[in-house]
Order: structure tokens, then sequence, then C-alpha cells
């Protein structure tokens, strides 16, 4: 992984999904602050009329962030990283640059189509998967150009032997490809009925139980392979580069990578744990899961070690500080996912809110961290400026982290306790809480939350302004900065 | 063998391939006929009720409910009956949901009525007064899109052999003899409410969302 001087790497790829990084990022949490605020306080659904719901909203903040501001984020650093660990630069093919930047361009149009679809309730109605089929399509197409780039700077790479971030990448690819193919599959009704009726609505091809199977399927492993997967392969990348640390261990990268491949995809069954699906589906769901914390730590450990000795950084190099708490989210998170997953558990925490406290101590903890941490790792080396502010991502820091507890530990003490009182009985066995009781003890934990989205998004602002001002008018670097990066 | 595939790109990717993919494979693949019969007796979705589970999509109400009893005392005391799997077996998509911010819907028809639906859905405080729920008034005036639920009912009947116009079963018959229906059941819903946009609009031969809500929820057992 040394630099190699005589290549120039081309950016411009790479630029554009960091500037659509930045923007789904804004939108896709504003709308999560506001949709969390109006379970709090419900008067803020009737902000925009119809579209301002909290139902029609939430389907909005969730592909926002996935599909926008994650994938985004993948995109951006796939296209600085690939160049980089292959050895070859984009500018030495007018082809693959030509795709790259159709690859932009074809997302860019196909987010804004999805956005407006749903806004205007066009939808599946299956959680993250609510696109209808014309957006679906140019998913697929835009999915079809990224392995045509990955492939493609493959194809002319000098560095023979794939870095660990390449498997992540690869395997993300053909993830998600299955998993969207396969969970998708409907049928546009204006067809088949010769002509009648909405031509963007389409029936899924499932129904019922087996739909549930294969939606959380999908549902579960969109989350291995855009949130996890991806991901890894950004801290493989980003913390060795950060810290001039080599990474701790080849061979636990190995059982790591092959061990979560083997097992993420049996563990969709734990989202239909006392459903009406097969036991047996949902009970490996829960072994599954359990065996999941393996390769997950292992991933996690590989990276806290490859900081051994070298601990000082964490003080010195708020980067450095963002990854290496992203990776201790995504153990809390790893770890909490399974305990969820057991049946007794699953029982009281299934439907309630301790689910989404879940989620968010991932995404906003994992994912965007470490997102946010590889741009600013980034942006000195593409935009030749050192970074803005050292001041402001330690503000970002404080903001963030004290958001994520706060959002966590709300949620959690909210599920557990709706969890409890949805089954409390009285000493005659009859239930002693009426549904709406359940409802208003959560107002505190609501209020809590909407506050942690608050910091949390305070610190995307933070990052977004300090991003800008870094690629606009910070001082410029005349050498490329072999680990540390230089901010002022 | 891991530094080999490591140089080789093209077979590394068919091995990641084929060890992510039996996972699903041997999971989904063996109860597919099984998950798929219906309980005895289930009618498929008259084309009003298809209408109003349209109207529950395009609003996502599964963002807030689920409709899934599980089999706890808890949950029949407070909900009704276990769920069933062939229960579902018309329902495309499955809209079992994943949170409960309100109650289960599974078994709404049994306890609530169509004037109650009217009144929540206008203004949830109304019934329930420290409810979160949003109020749905876009329902009582926007109109529902039979034509595209007369489609997808005619496709699951050419393509998933949806029993329609099955003796003592649902009829669906053309797309007029089809609508004329849905409009009939629409009037019976109507009767049953207040709002006087809502009972013009029936009157002049159109169905606002709420009305095909509501026929869906009645019919959620
Ligand atoms: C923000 C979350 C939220 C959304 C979105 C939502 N609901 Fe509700 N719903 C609730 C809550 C909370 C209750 C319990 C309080 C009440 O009865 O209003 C409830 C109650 C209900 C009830 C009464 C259930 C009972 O057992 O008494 C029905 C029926 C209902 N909702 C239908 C709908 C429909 C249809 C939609 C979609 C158009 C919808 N809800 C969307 C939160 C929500």
């Amino acid at each position: 992984m040394q630099s190699n001087a005589a290549l120039e790497y081309d950016y411009s790829v790479a630029k554009l999904f960091t500037f659509t990084t930045i923007l789904f990022g804004i939108l896709g949490m504003v709308i999560g602050t506001l949709i969390a605020a109006q379970l709090a306080f419900p008067e803020l659904n009737y902000l925009i009329g119809e579209y301002g719901t909290f139902s029609r909203l939430r389907p909005l903040h969730t592909n926002i962030v996935i599909f926008g501001f994650t994938l985004s984020g993948i995109w951006a650093t796939f296209y600085y990283v690939g160049q980089r660990v292959l050895k070859v630069s984009m500018a030495e093919s007018k082809f693959l640059m030509a795709i790259g930047k159709i690859h932009f361009y074809l997302y860019f149009v196909g987010a804004l189509l999805a956005v407006i679809t749903l806004l205007l309730g066009f939808s599946a109605s299956k959680e993250y998967a609510e696109f209808e089929w014309p957006i679906d399509v140019v998913i697929v197409l835009v999915w079809v150009l990224w392995g045509i780039s990955i492939f493609g700077i493959i194809g002319i790479r000098r560095e023979k032997a794939l870095y660990v971030s390449m498997w992540y990448f690869v395997a993300t690819f053909l993830g998600v490809a299955m998993l969207y193919l396969f969970n998708n599959m409907e049928v546009p009704t204006y067809f088949v009925s010769g002509g009648i009726g909405n031509i963007m609505h389409s029936v899924s091809m499932y129904s019922g139980t087996n739909d549930a199977m294969v939606q959380w399927w999908y549902g579960h492993n969109a989350v291995a392979f855009v949130f996890t997967v991806p991901i890894i392969a950004m801290i493989y990348y980003f913390l060795p580069k950060e810290s001039g640390q080599a990474v701790y261990s080849y061979k636990l990268s190995l059982l790591s990578f092959w061990g979560l491949m083997f097992v993420y995809l049996w563990a969709g069954g734990h989202h239909l744990v006392w459903s009406t699906v097969p036991d047996w589906v949902q009970t490996m769901g829960t072994v599954f899961s359990v065996v999941l914390i393996l390769p997950s730590w292992g991933s996690a450990i590989n990276m806290l070690l490859t900081m051994k000795g070298e601990w000082n950084q964490l003080t010195d190099n708020p980067l450095i500080k963002l990854m290496v708490l992203s990776s201790t989210f995504y153990m809390l998170s790893t770890i909490e996912g399974p305990i969820q997953a057991i049946k007794s558990v699953n029982a009281i925490a299934h439907f309630t809110d301790w689910i989404p406290g879940h989620v968010h101590d991932g995404v906003l903890g994992w994912v965007a961290l470490m997102i946010m941490a590889a741009l600013f790792h980034m942006a000195p080396r593409m935009y030749k400026r050192e970074i803005y502010s050292r001041k402001l991502i330690e503000t970002q820091f404080w903001l963030q982290t004290t958001g994520i507890v706060l959002y966590f530990t709300s949620l959690w003490i909210a599920g557990i306790t709706q969890g409890m009182m949805w089954r409390a009985v009285d000493e005659y066995g009859n239930l002693m809480y009426s549904f709406i009781d359940t409802v208003d003890v959560l107002h505190p934990y609501y209020v809590i939350r909407t506050v942690a989205g608050v910091l949390y998004l305070a610190g995307v602002f933070i990052f977004a302004y300090n991003m800008i001002k870094t690629m606009t008018s910070s001082r410029t670097l005349t050498e490329e900065p072999m680990f540390r990066s230089p901010m002022a | 063998m891991f530094h080999w595939l490591e140089k080789n790109p093209f077979f590394f990717a068919v091995g990641v391939f084929i060890v992510i993919a039996f996972a699903g494979l041997i999971t989904v693949v063996p109860d597919f006929a099984q998950s798929a019969r219906p309980v005895a007796g289930l009618k498929p979705y008259t084309v009003l009720e298809l209408a109003g589970k349209e109207v529950y999509k395009k609003d996502h109400c599964i963002a807030c409910h689920s409709q899934l009893v599980r089999p706890f005392k808890s949950e029949t005391d407070r909900y009704g009956q276990v769920s069933l799997s062939g229960e579902y077996a018309y329902d495309r998509p499955f809209l079992w949901g994943s949170k409960r911010t309100g109650p289960d819907l599974h078994r709404i028809g049994n306890y609530r009525t169509t004037d109650w639906h009217e009144n929540h859905m206008w203004n949830p405080k109304s019934v329930v007064p420290t409810s979160i729920m949003p109020a749905y008034r876009h329902h009582f005036t926007n109109i529902a899109d039979i034509d595209t639920a007369y489609a997808e009912a005619v496709t699951v009947k050419a393509l998933f052999a949806t029993p329609y116009d099955a003796p003592n079963g649902t009829k669906l018959g053309s797309h007029e003899e089809a609508k004329a229906a849905a409009l009939e059941e629409a009037k019976v819903i109507a009767g049953n409410m207040k709002n006087k946009d809502v009972k013009d609009a029936v009157a002049n031969g159109q169905v606002p969302e709420i009305v095909a809500l509501i026929a869906y929820m009645n019919r959620l057992k």
C-alpha cells in the first residue's frame, strides 16, 4: 500500500459521489430528526399537508439514508480506494471514466425520481424495498454500471493481489445484486391487465409468509451488504492509511471475511421469530445470529489491534478517534443484534423501539462516523488542500457521540418498558395496561431521542461545512500527505 | 487457496457468490409451496378492499402498525386469535410490519366499526385523547384508484391462480362489472358514515380513499 509517486489518480467520480454523500446525508437526517420529533409532538405531522405525515416520510428517511447517503459514501470511497489499491488510474481508461460518470449521473437522476415518487405515495410497502418497478429498473442499471466499473478496473490493474477492501467491495456488489433482484420480483399490473390502471403499480410475486421470508432475507442482508460489508472495506483501507500502521492480522482478515459471507445470510430469520414462518427457520435465524458475533468481532478486533502501541494517536488525531469509535459501535451493535435474536428476548423486544434503537447505534455510530472519517481522509488528497478545521471535527465528534448515546439509551429503555407493559398482567391474569397507556409512557423518551437527533444532525452540518470549506478555501498542499491527514 | 483466489478475481467472485447464495435457497425454498396455501374458506380481496389496501400501502401504515398476532396469551387477549400462515395467502405484499407504535391491526375488523374509523382517521385525538397517530384527512377528499385495484386482481388471477370468480368466492367479472360492484360496496359503507363530502362523492359514483380503507380494515378479522 505504499504511495506510488508516478501515478496521478483521477478522482473526478469520487468527488461527484462525495458531493451526494453530503447532500443525502443532510437530507436523510433532517427528515429523520423531523419524524423523530413527530412521535413526541404529533402536531408536526401537518407541516406539508398529506406529504408530511410520519408514515409518508419514514420510507423517505430510510431510503435516503440507505440508498442516498450510504451508497454515495460507498461509491465515493470505492472510486478513491479502488484505483489506489489496484495501482491504476481511472484516467488510463477513457471507457472506465465514461462508465464512472454515467454511473454517477444515472444514479443521481434515479435518486431524485425515487424521492419524488415516494413522496407522492408510489410504494411497494416492503421495508427498504419501497420503490416501484420503474425505479427498480434504474437501480439495476446503476448497479450493472458499478459492476462494469469494479471488474473493469480490476481488469487493468497492476497490483495482482486484491487488497482486503476490494474483497469487501466485490462482495457488496454481488450480495446486493442478488438480494435486490429476488426481493423485488414484482409484476406490473398495467401490462398484464391490458392497460388498465396506473402504470407504476406492481404486485409482488410472493405472497404472505413467503413474501415475509424473502423480504427479511433481503431486509436483514441489505443491512449486511450496505451497512456492514462496504463499511468494513472502508475501515480496512482508511484506518491503516491514516495511522500508518499495518493491519494487525492477515489471517484474521481472511477468517472474518469468509465467516461473515457464510454466516450473515442465514440470520434473516431472526426478524420473523414468533411469526408464521416455519419454526426451524426461526431457530436457524437465532443460532446464526449468535454465531455472527465471531466474524463481526473478528473484523472489529483486527482493527482495534491495528492501533496496538499507537493509542496516543487517538488523542492526537481526531480522524483516528472517529474510526476507533466507529468500530467500537460496530462491536456494540453486533452483540446487541444477537441478543435481540434470542427467542425469549425477541418476544419482548420485537415491534418495540429497541429495534430502531439498535439500528441507529449501528448506522449513526458505525456507518456514518466511518463514512465521514473516510471523506475527511480523502479530502486533502482529492482537493490538495488541508482539512479546514480540526476544532470543528472535535466539536462534531462530541456532539455526535453524545447524540448517539442519548439516542440508543432512550430507545432501549423505551423499548423494554413498552415490551414489558404489553405483557403485564394483574393478579387475575388480566392485561394491566390499555395500548394507549403504553404509548403515553414513551413521551419523555421520544423527546430525548429527538434531542439526540438534533445533536447528531448539528454534527452533520458541521461536517458538511468543514468539507465544503476544505474543498474551496483551505490552505493548499504541495505534496500528498503519506499518512496522517493535515488539518488546520 | 485463499491467496490464489485473491489473484484471480473471477474465481474469487464466484466463490463469494456460492457462499452467500445457498443460505437463501435453503431457508426459503423447502417450505415455499406449503407456505403459499390459504386456510380453508379464505376469499380473495374484493376490488374495493384491494383499493383500500393500496391506501394502507401508500400512506405506509406499516410504519406504525403490525398485522401479526403472536402466539402469546397477552397478545391473544389484546387482539384476538393467533395469526395463521394461510390467512395471508392472498397478501401481496405481506403487511406484517416491524414496529408497533400503534396496536396490531390483523383483527381490527372484529372490534372497530365504520363510524369509529371515520372519527378516528379524521382526528385520532377525538377518540383517544393522547393518540400520537397522525390524522389522515386527505383520505376524505382523495379518490381511491379502483381501476388499478381491478388491474391487480386481474393480474393475480391470471398469474398466480388467485381464485376469483370461483363458486361462493369473490366475484371479479369484467372491468365494468367490477367497478359497479365496488361502488355498491362503497355505498353500504358510506351509508354508515356522516361526512357529507364522502357521501356526495359516493352518490356521484366516486369512491374516496377513506371508504376503500375502511372496507379493507373491516375485512381484517
Ligand atoms: C405515527 C404512528 C402511526 C401511524 C403512521 C399510523 N398509526 Fe394508527 N395508531 C397509532 C397509535 C399510537 C394508535 C393508538 C392510539 C389511537 O387509537 O389513536 C393507533 C391506532 C390505530 C387504530 C385503532 C386500533 C385499535 O385497536 O383501537 C387504527 C384502526 C389505526 N391506527 C389505523 C391506522 C391506519 C389505517 C394508518 C395508515 C393510514 C395508521 N393507523 C397510521 C399510530 C400510528
